[in-house]
């Protein structure tokens, strides 16, 4: 079971609700994903066409709403989204997002670490969305983070994990949830996260622009789970070198 | 009597004198409990929404959740 | 929980020993492989091994320090130790200009590193001798350790800011049983008081904590799984210290304790082999207790540290006739002798590898003092 805050969840998978066809095909997948958690973004409302309230889709006592404070480019306009979204009903939970640089979205450390600090002292539940720097990880946990997300790749480049050294040491050393975020572009991908022991991983795109996005969801939980699993079992290992099955060598000296 | 204008998400609206934010926003559809409002840059707790009177010149932003979400 | 890891490693079979062998990391579960019984038949492929990493990780290099023995004074009665209070031995105090002697000695034979020993007596040596000696050491030594008694997080902080970067504190073994059967009532009977001065050192913000377990007093198989469990909690909380791991193993000393569980030097192998595997970067040290011959032989296979021409009696140094010895040492080489090895087999001797003009707090003080 998968604990953030002092909440338990039975699902590992945490699904965000962006750049879905339909609220309807939202919905569906969401279901089919066995999520407990997922992500939303908070915008203006459109006076003149309101449209469907996310709120009234969502069962709000099924899932765990993880606002997030995407738009933002600093400390200050991440902690002004985060009071918003708790303004709006959704409880204490935020993920945490800085990103100045609008070509590769990536996460700002310096700006990211100290909405951390402002927000955890404001009583928030703070999920900062990270680059996968192993020394960040240490300074956002030491900061109050009760989960840490590192990124796998580039948002939307589907590319997998390419930061795969860096998150095993963010993942051996991490005293909080790491949930991979970003880059996970097929079951695969995720599978392979979980196999190398983080806690969680989020998907958003590949569920939602999927030809099928109800059973895209269910590929995603089934591989979450696999990869669960076999961490949990301990996997067998691929060697780096072809091994000498009984060196003899060296050893002489022994009494 | 709609002779007050307030600005709301950018757009100047005529709106009646004394009308109450939450009824303002009742009135475009809106469930006060699923959105938050800032009002001259302030957040406001969701338990005033009933009681303030929107006043001539107000600033308001209205926000709410939107599919969306993860970096993924 | 000692009984508990001895069925587990009892437990392990040879396919869980080679799949920890042959794993990028290994956990508790596969360090339990690694100690086990199961796993002595593979000690070359761990030596193998645990030598790769050794030297991707520290390069062909074997760091020296010596010990400086400040007082061999201690109120505690420790039934394995010279140095206990029941013994009677000739006790023996160095004053601060004594002990700034004896490292310069040390700093004539070219070492830079040095390790301060004293047994537990704060009414004698306490944390105003060690600052003093050590604003006088400071500037001639690369690095200061000391192994004293048990001290607090502020005193640490203290010793710290006059020059001691490191300090070692070992809990000698992790059954609580053995341990309180071993330690007759005095400060050092608390046990927990003991297993969490590492974290007090670390959280002063010492640059170095070394921990270790006393070989010979318990099962060392199970030894290494606390140890490695205890070493483990602390790296998730001070990541910034570096810390190292000494296995001492029992030397003949006065009183005549003998080891409970005798620990061979093939056991020894095996535990420092299977803690490397476990913990890449940890630094592996191994003392002039264990013979030369094991020591030559260890070079390059996982340890990273080795005293030498060590002296265990107060004032040994410049005295060498003096009495008064916490054990008998097994390398009697000096300095010059063991670099000499150490070049002969292809590593590089490093006696200095940190300048503590680097370290900030100690840069301003010294402006201050």
């Amino acid at each position: 079971m998968l604990t953030i805050a002092g909440r338990t969840f039975t699902s590992r998978l945490i699904v965000g609700t962006g750049k879905f066809a339909s609220s309807a095909v939202m919905q569906a997948a969401i279901e089919a994903s066995g999520t407990g958690m997922v992500t939303v973004a908070l915008r203006r409302v459109d006076l003149n066409d309101p449209g469907d309230d996310l709120m009234a889709v969502l069962d709000r006592r099924q899932y765990v709403f993880l606002p997030n404070t995407s738009g933002a480019r600093n400390a200050a306009e991440a902690v002004r989204l985060a009071h918003l979204a708790r303004a709006s009903g959704a409880g204490d939970w935020v993920k945490l997002e800085v990103t100045p640089d609008p070509r590769t979205l990536l996460p700002d450390p310096v700006e990211t670490l100290k909405a951390t600090e402002a927000l955890v002292k404001d009583g928030f539940i703070v999920l900062p969305y990270m680059n996968a720097d192993p020394i960040l990880a240490q300074h956002l946990q030491a900061a109050g983070a009760a989960a840490i997300m590192p990124l796998g790749s580039l948002i939307g480049t589907n590319q997998g994990l390419l930061t795969r050294f860096q998150l095993e040491i963010i993942i051996e050393q991490a005293r909080v949830p790491v949930v991979v975020d970003a880059g996970l572009g097929a079951p695969s991908h995720a599978a392979q996260a979980m196999e190398m022991g983080a806690d969680a991983v989020l998907v958003n795109t590949a569920i939602a622009v999927a030809g099928d996005p109800v059973r895209m969801a269910r590929a995603f939980a089934a591989a979450v789970q696999a990869g669960r699993d076999a961490f949990e079992s301990g996997l067998g290992v691929t060697a780096p070198v072809a091994a000498a099955s009984s060196p003899q060598s060296g050893l002489g000296f022994l009494r | 009597m709609m002779n007050m204008k307030i600005i709301c998400n950018g757009a100047k609206i005529a709106v009646e004198d004394e009308l109450s934010l939450a009824m303002f926003l009742r009135g475009k559809g809106l469930d006060p409990d699923t959105v938050a409002v800032a009002c001259d840059g302030a957040i406001l707790a969701r338990e005033t929404y009933a009681d303030l009177r929107l006043r001539e010149g107000m600033v308001l932003e209205v926000v709410r959740f939107v599919g969306g979400g993860a970096s993924c | 929980m000692f009984a508990d890891l001895q069925a587990r490693l009892a437990a392990v079979s040879a396919p869980e020993v080679e799949r920890a062998l042959a794993a990028h990391r290994v956990g508790i579960d596969g360090l339990i492989a690694l100690l086990s019984p199961a796993a002595d038949a593979m000690l070359a492929a761990m030596a193998e091994r645990s030598a790769a990493i050794t030297r991707q990780r520290f390069g062909s290099t074997m760091q020296l320090f010596a010990p400086i023995y400040l007082s061999n004074l201690c109120q505690n009665r420790c039934l394995y130790c010279g140095f206990s209070a029941d013994n009677r031995i000739e006790r023996r105090v160095l004053t601060i200009e004594q002990a700034e002697d004896e490292a310069a000695i040390l700093h004539d034979r070219g070492f830079s590193h040095i390790l301060l020993v004293a047994g537990e007596a704060p009414n004698r040596l306490g944390v105003d001798y060690l600052e003093a000696l050590a604003l006088r050491l400071r500037d001639k030594f690369a690095a200061v350790s000391m192994e004293v008694q048990p001290l607090s997080t502020g005193e640490y902080a203290r010793l710290f800011k006059a020059g001691i970067t490191g300090v070692a504190v070992y809990q000698e073994t992790y059954d609580r049983g053995i341990y309180a059967s071993l330690h007759p009532p005095g400060p050092k009977r608390d046990f927990d008081f003991r297993l969490a001065t590492p974290a007090r050192a670390a959280e002063a913000g010492m640059r170095e904590v070394g921990i270790g377990a006393l070989l010979g007093l318990a099962d060392w198989r199970a030894e290494g799984v606390a140890l490695a469990l205890h070493l483990a909690g602390l790296r998730q909380h001070f990541w910034q210290t570096a810390f190292t791991v000494s296995f001492p193993r029992l030397r003949p000393a006065v009183g005549g304790f003998t080891a409970l569980a005798p620990v061979s030097e093939r056991d020894l192998a095996q535990l420092l082999f299977a803690m490397r595997l476990f913990d890449h970067d940890i630094g592996l040290l191994l003392s002039t207790r264990e013979e030369a011959r094991f020591r030559d032989g260890m070079l390059g296979l996982g340890p990273t540290r080795y005293s030498a021409g060590s002296c265990t009696a107060p004032g040994g140094y410049g005295n060498p006739a003096l009495p008064g010895e916490q054990f008998a040492v097994g390398d009697h080489r000096s300095m010059d002798e063991v670099s000499a090895m150490i070049r002969q087999q292809g590593f590089d001797p490093v006696r200095k590898d940190w300048d503590p003009s680097f370290q900030l707090a100690v840069a301003q003080s010294r402006q201050v003092v």
